[in-house]
């Protein structure tokens, strides 16, 4: 057989490209952070919590707060969706590890006392600017961080209610971080960055998050103003103490996780009733699903397709709210399109209303005059691999980067503009001089057959998370709703990863193509064919790679002259490839995927 | 041998026959041969041939001897009936089964020490009675689970994995059963699943005595440079004369051949088999030339694979004996034994 065409050919994988197997551990990649998730699930299967907190703490600062509240980028693209049905629960796994840790201290990074001589201050006392000073404490920096909150912790602290975060959990992280040296400056209202800018710093990280809460301009708005708040200010009330009740029917408007909060939130402090009405349809909310099934399970009723249309009062005391019935249509786009129903408007009589429909980054108080240029939407101009501004010496990070996002985005931020700035501050150029991405790979073989982890597949299903009783939970706003993995559910859970940066490896010259690992694999990922272009070679393999987003993993070309095939999308990483194949051409390595950040590459 | 079980969960896409079941379920126990070994991928052969037709798993019997060989039917249709006999007496058994049940679908796997040293009396006959099944050999042409000493199939100066000569020569299980008149005899390759899975599933839908020898490489001790037993050797001195495609009786033909390149044989079940030629010269009809063709090519070193003897109009045990249609094994014992008048009856006509 004639050789084919290059150009009709796969290339040979280049599996020293770091991002080839970072793609494969599907809940790393997906994590903004890029926390090695297996890697900690592996631990806490050995009881390590303290060492599996550790690894979170390195890469997402937060675990604690995370493993209760992040938005888990991780869990959809978990390979277990694709191979059997529910995800591993990463996140509850997170609170594992930070439940049950021991003494982290001899663990943390050395903060020397003798500072590198570099200021830097930030603002804001929330997520992104925690971690940039984590980032930079260890390395001598001196650290000045203003907030006009009296405490640390930003949106973490004000906008989630206690009996999704307890104020212990929040403190011990935070404090951790302020404990390593910030000079913390609270009940600071930063009015002008002029101001700050005369402060002489070396750098600035702005990390004021994503504070205006946005407002409707409908009939009645204003005269009704006294029984209308803005949800996260009112959150953030609570949260200081600065309101304990609120009482009558109350609506919340908004689909989002600031809705859900606001709504339990009401629920647990006198409302006699409260109801969720959403604009938009039930699956497109922007609430993660099990904040929305948390709410329905207090009994919230959530309302879809009523947009508003009047605030009805008597003499500026609220009387309820007038809304529209639509529907949602699908254009040829796949965009949803809102169009009436023709049935009549919909009145809901209510006493108060908290407006979740979304917030702003603004930052009205940074004059345009300072260098730092915004946008037509008036968000700064950002280079999105620095986080630097048009001014050199300022940079963002969190919600007041590129808008509201979870918190596990802000960790992820922050990483690489203390990266930036560390570098700014030693003349290096940000963007040459960032640290390069790598990939180790480590044999797991342990022996004939034996493996340093657990290969073997575990079929259980998903172990559902135990709750605190519902009606204790909603006398007390500081009750802790989720009560989380105790040790033994959380090993039996850690069992359900199916370990994806033990990675298969394959070496070509090896392979004699006697086919056990074809005969053997349980999910057909495996074929020696001839090689073809990618469409072509995704149709004809033993089971067809449908999933694009999934890599096909081509080896050279072997003694028959063709090539082995492996479609990464459903394998299970359990071994049996590497078990079954008699020279070894077939390897379980660790993949540990070096991911840019401050103090894990020595100066 | 795999000490992590297989997981149970398979490709979400992996499709069903005809009657609910996927090729997962024709699985048998994980298997403890060593890794590499060629009989896992007649086994895994096996159970795609078995998926495919949509034959249930209990409707088949697997049977077998001692050896390497004859441990990989625990490996594959775990839902099946099985009987592992003594060493080289596969045959007995399996004729015993076949008389008793025909309506199940015989599968026999054996190896070269099993049918052609031990058993090679046994192999022999249950040719000459053409009992319908499907009799694979697993020949590798070593004795593996004595450490490697020469079998009887081992080629005249092929060496073993020190570098000495075997002195002997080879029996060709092949020549043996088309000499003594099997209907059905085929080579194969357990490293081409391409050409073995549609020879085993006609190999099934024959009628009479179904033979297959499969070159299924030893990789413990039998996967060497000297050897012509081994992978690279098979791979690169494999000739395959006729291709067989195998089609069943609801499918559609979907290979495209040209006019005249193939022939198409009628099985009983009413499947067919498409016959492409890929030598000139061999005619799979031709029991004769197919065995002159055969010792020709062991001259020139070369391995010939692929459909190399069918006969149309095969006939088994059961046709020659001219027993009944009802399978003896659901006769009630007043058909079974009919009593004194008729044993009189029959002697009476001896006399």
């Amino acid at each position: 057989m004639r050789p084919l065409p290059v150009q009709f050919k796969m290339k040979v994988t280049d599996i020293g490209n770091p991002d080839y197997f970072h793609k494969v551990v599907d809940c790393q990649w997906g994590c903004p952070s890029h926390t090695p998730v297996p890697e900690y699930i592996r631990l806490i299967a050995q009881e390590r919590y303290t060492e599996a907190y550790m690894v979170n703490w390195e890469s997402n600062v937060f675990p604690g707060i995370l493993g209760r509240t992040c938005d888990r980028p991780c869990e959809p693209v978990c390979r277990r969706v694709r191979t059997e049905e529910k995800p591993v629960a990463i996140c509850r796994l997170k609170r594992v590890a930070a439940d049950h840790k021991g003494d982290i201290r001899p663990y943390l990074p050395p903060v020397p006392k003798k500072k590198n001589g570099k200021r830097v201050a930030l603002l804001g006392a929330g997520p992104a600017s925690l971690a940039v000073a984590r980032d930079l404490l260890p390395l001598g920096y001196e650290i000045d961080m203003f907030d006009r909150d009296p405490a640390g912790g930003g949106m973490m602290r004000s906008q989630i209610p206690a009996f999704r975060l307890p104020a212990e959990v929040l403190e011990e992280e935070v404090d951790l971080i302020l404990d390593m040296g910030v000079n913390a400056r609270f009940n600071y209202e930063i009015s002008s960055m002029k101001e700050m800018l005369d402060m002489g710093y070396d750098a600035y990280f702005v990390g004021t998050g994503a504070p205006r809460g946005r407002d409707l301009d409908l009939p009645g708005r204003q005269e009704s103003d006294a029984h209308i708040s803005i949800g996260i200010d009112w959150l953030s009330s609570v949260a200081f103490g600065h309101i304990d009740s609120i009482s009558g029917k109350v609506i919340v408007m908004g689909g989002g996780n600031t809705a859900m909060d606001c709504c339990r939130t009401s629920k647990r402090i006198g409302a006699e009733s409260v109801t969720v009405v959403v604009r938009s349809a039930f699956h497109v909310m922007k609430a993660s699903d099990w904040e929305k099934e948390e709410a329905m399970d207090e009994n919230i009723p959530i309302v879809n397709n009523r947009p508003p249309k009047e605030f009805v009062h008597d003499n500026g005391k609220l009387k309820g709210v007038v809304f529209e019935c639509v529907k949602p249509v699908e254009d040829e786009n796949g965009r949803l399109n809102y169009v009436p129903t023709g049935e009549p408007d919909v009145y809901m009589e209510c006493d108060h209303i908290l407006m979740a429909i979304g917030q702003e980054n603004h930052c009205p108080w940074i004059e345009r005059d300072v260098g730092i240029e915004f946008d037509k939407w008036d968000c700064p101009v950002l280079d999105e691999v620095t986080f630097q501004t048009t001014h050199p010496k300022v940079f963002f990070g969190g919600d007041s980067a590129f808008g509201p996002e979870n918190i596990i985005w802000a960790s992820a931020h922050a990483h690489q503009a203390a990266i930036s700035i560390h570098l700014m501050c030693q003349g290096k150029d940000v963007r040459r001089d960032r640290p390069p991405e790598g990939i180790n790979l480590i044999s797991q073989r342990m022996g004939v057959h034996e493996w340093s982890y657990d290969a073997e597949h575990d079929p259980a299903k998903r172990f559902i998370v135990p709750h605190a009783n519902l009606s204790k939970a909603l006398q007390n706003i500081k009750v802790e709703v989720e009560l989380g993995f105790d040790r033994a559910l959380g090993l039996k859970e850690a069992q359900r990863c199916l370990n994806c940066d033990i990675q298969t490896v394959f070496t070509d010259n090896l392979c004699i193509e006697c086919d056990a690992c074809v005969d053997i694999c349980p999910m057909d990922c495996i074929t020696f064919t001839d090689n073809g272009e990618e469409t072509d070679l995704r149709s004809r393999l033993t089971a067809p790679a449908e999933n694009l987003a999934q890599d096909l993993y081509v080896s050279g070309e072997l003694g028959t002259g063709r090539v082995m095939v492996k479609d990464e999308d459903v394998c299970l990483h359990c071994g049996l490839c590497a078990e079954r194949c008699p020279t070894a051409a077939w390897d379980m390595q660790k993949s540990v995927i070096h991911v840019p950040q401050l103090g894990t590459y020595p100066e | 041998m795999t000490f992590v079980a297989k997981p149970e969960v398979h490709h979400p896409q992996l499709p069903l026959n005809e009657i609910g079941l996927n090729r997962r379920d024709y699985e048998g126990l994980v298997s403890t041969l060593c890794a590499g070994c060629g009989h896992d991928s007649v086994s895994a052969a096996l159970i795609q041939a078995c998926a495919e037709l949509a034959i249930p798993p209990h409707r088949f019997a697997k049977l077998s001897g001692i050896g390497c060989s004859s441990k990989t039917p625990n490996y594959f249709l775990g839902n099946s009936h099985g009987f592992n006999a003594v060493h080289g007496r596969m045959p007995s058994v399996a004729t015993g089964a076949n008389l008793a049940n025909r309506s199940l679908y015989c599968i026999g796997v054996s190896g070269d020490g099993d049918s052609a040293s031990i058993g090679i009396g046994q192999f022999a006959h249950i040719v000459r009675r053409r009992i319908n099944m499907l009799y694979i050999v697993d020949n590798n042409g070593t004795y593996g689970l004595t450490k490697g000493q020469f079998s009887a199939t081992n080629d005249k100066g092929s060496t073993s994995k020190r570098g000495v000569p075997n002195l002997y020569e080879p029996i060709d299980l092949v020549s043996m059963a088309l000499d003594i008149g099997a209907g059905f005899v085929a080579r194969s390759f357990s490293g081409d699943k391409g050409q073995l899975v549609p020879l085993i599933k006609a190999g099934l839908m024959h009628r009479g005595f179904a033979f297959i020898d499969v070159i299924s490489p030893c990789v413990a001790f039998n996967n060497h440079n000297g050897s012509t037993k081994s992978y690279e050797f098979t791979r690169s001195h494999a000739a395959s004369v006729v291709a067989a495609d195998f089609v069943s009786p609801h499918e559609e033909i979907t290979a495209d051949y040209g006019p005249g390149e193939r022939e198409v044989v009628e099985m009983p079940d009413g499947s067919r088999l498409h016959l492409r030629k890929l030598e000139e010269d061999y005619d799979p009809h031709d029991r004769a030339g197919a065995l002159t063709y055969l010792q020709q090519a062991a001259l020139d070193g070369e391995v010939v694979t692929g459909l190399l003897y069918v006969d149309s109009d095969g006939t088994d045990c059961h046709e020659i004996l001219d027993t009944v249609d009802t399978p003896l094994s659901v006769l009630g014992e007043a058909e079974l034994c009919p009593g004194q008048a008729a044993l009189d009856g029959i002697n009476a006509g001896f006399r």
